[in-house]
């Protein structure tokens, strides 16, 4: 009796298990193939942004031009906050052996969900040098205008020794930021998520600087 | 079993007489998930022919070792690896566009449209039947996904392919981009497909299966 539902289940099922392990395998030889290229598309997406991040799309460009080579190390940094830690990705550049400026990877709540940005620092966390939206959810049309060139470029230069805030209508102090029309909480949420990280990385970094 | 359809009636009803989409109302939800621009609605097009070939294919050459209470556990296996094949694909060679369709790829192991056309046509007709049904209803399902497309990309952006074809004067509807949009976008086009079908038919309801 039982030998014969033993056998009655492997001539029911042995083409799904056959298929599945043929399957498997496939997957497998693809992963093994593309997985790499998968992985370099990940890193690189970051990697690419950090020149620019440091020294502003024109001047990276000049650099790019003339072939001069930016190190870019990346490395972590913990910061210790109410009882937890929390971990920055973060990327050294360097120019001839100068240390040239940071690039923070960090994120936040957004209107829709996470904001994941790059921030670039000079070397002595003082200015931020360049803002990019690596991953965004906002509303199309409204919020997700944080990522175009002209709103992102309001951050550059501005002063870390302030906390930046995003204002309805138009910008006047040196700490402000012009609020997206019909998006203020999208704008709220990148001048948080920049006003956080400089808060928990300025000392850190101010250190590594010096450090070098 | 005589009166199967051929390769080619297969092929042509999956265009516009079976169209997947406004004929039989299947695979809505990447219907109205990635039409809000021409590019991502016809990449989602390419994976689903990609998935729905191979799919098809695949059942038509081992119809006849399937059995009848494990033949879904069989075509789940299959779609599924195929999306499986074309979402690491796609994150491979068009990172891009594979972030922005998310989800939506991985998803389309469970569109009901690749289902439906190895349970009707791969199980039970021959491979180049099914080839040709799985061409005939990825084109019209990718005619579907460009024609929601369009109107939404036209009329929310102004641009086409992301090439302005609107005047810069133009009010962007930013309501046809959002979700709203893809409904109102796809019951109004049902409704004109329905409309035209009717006027072709004048007795329409009763010709039609």
């Amino acid at each position: 009796m039982t030998e014969n539902v033993k056998t009655n289940f492997i001539s029911q099922a042995w083409l799904v298990l056959f298929l599945a392990i043929c399957f498997g395998g496939l997957l497998a030889g693809v992963q093994i193939l593309l997985g790499p290229t998968i992985e370099a598309n990940k890193i690189n997406e970051t990697l690419e942004k950090v020149p620019e991040m440091v020294f502003g799309a024109a001047h990276a460009q000049e650099l790019a031009a003339r072939k001069q080579a930016v190190d870019v190390m990346p490395l972590s940094v913990e910061v210790e906050k109410a009882g937890k830690t929390i971990r920055y990705s973060i990327f050294e550049a360097k120019t001839e052996g100068q240390l040239a400026g940071w690039v923070a990877k960090t994120s936040g709540q957004g209107y829709a969900d996470k904001i994941e940005m790059l921030i670039g620092f000079d070397p002595q966390v003082e200015k931020i040098t360049g803002l990019y939206v690596l991953d965004q959810k906002e509303t199309p049309g409204l919020g997700n205008k944080i990522v175009t060139d002209a709103w992102r470029g309001q951050f550059l230069a501005k002063s870390t020794g302030q906390a930046l805030t995003a204002v309805k209508g138009k910008a006047k102090a040196g700490n402000e930021i012009d609020a997206i029309t019909g998006a203020t909480i999208s704008s709220k949420a990148v001048t948080d998520i920049i006003n956080t990280a400089v808060n928990d990385l300025r000392q850190p970094l101010i250190a590594k600087a010096k450090g070098k | 079993m005589a009166d199967q359809p051929t390769p080619l009636e297969r092929f042509i009803q999956g265009i516009l007489p079976e169209n997947p989409v406004f004929r039989q109302l299947l695979g809505l939800c990447p219907t109205l998930a990635v039409t809000n621009n021409m590019k991502s609605a016809v990449t989602m097009a390419g994976a689903v022919l990609f998935v729905l070939f191979c799919a098809n294919v695949m059942t038509s050459l081992i119809r006849n070792l399937l059995k009848p209470h494990l033949r879904i556990v069989i075509f789940t296996l299959t779609i599924a690896t195929f999306v499986t094949i074309a979402d690491r694909f796609l994150a491979a060679y068009l990172y891009q566009m594979s972030k922005t369709l998310g989800p939506y790829i991985p998803l389309i192991i469970v569109n009901c449209i690749i289902i439906c056309r190895c349970e009707v046509c791969a199980s039970k007709q021959g491979v180049v039947t099914a080839g040709a049904d799985a061409i005939g209803q990825s084109i019209g399902f990718g005619l579907a996904l460009s024609a929601i497309a369009a109107v939404r990309e036209i009329l929310g952006t102004g641009m086409f392919f992301e090439i302005r074809v609107l005047p810069a004067a133009w009010p962007d509807w930013v309501i046809m981009v959002l979700p709203p949009g893809a409904f109102l976008t796809f019951g109004l086009l049902i409704g004109l497909v329905n409309w035209y079908q009717s006027i072709r038919t004048p007795q329409a309801g009763k010709s039609e299966g």
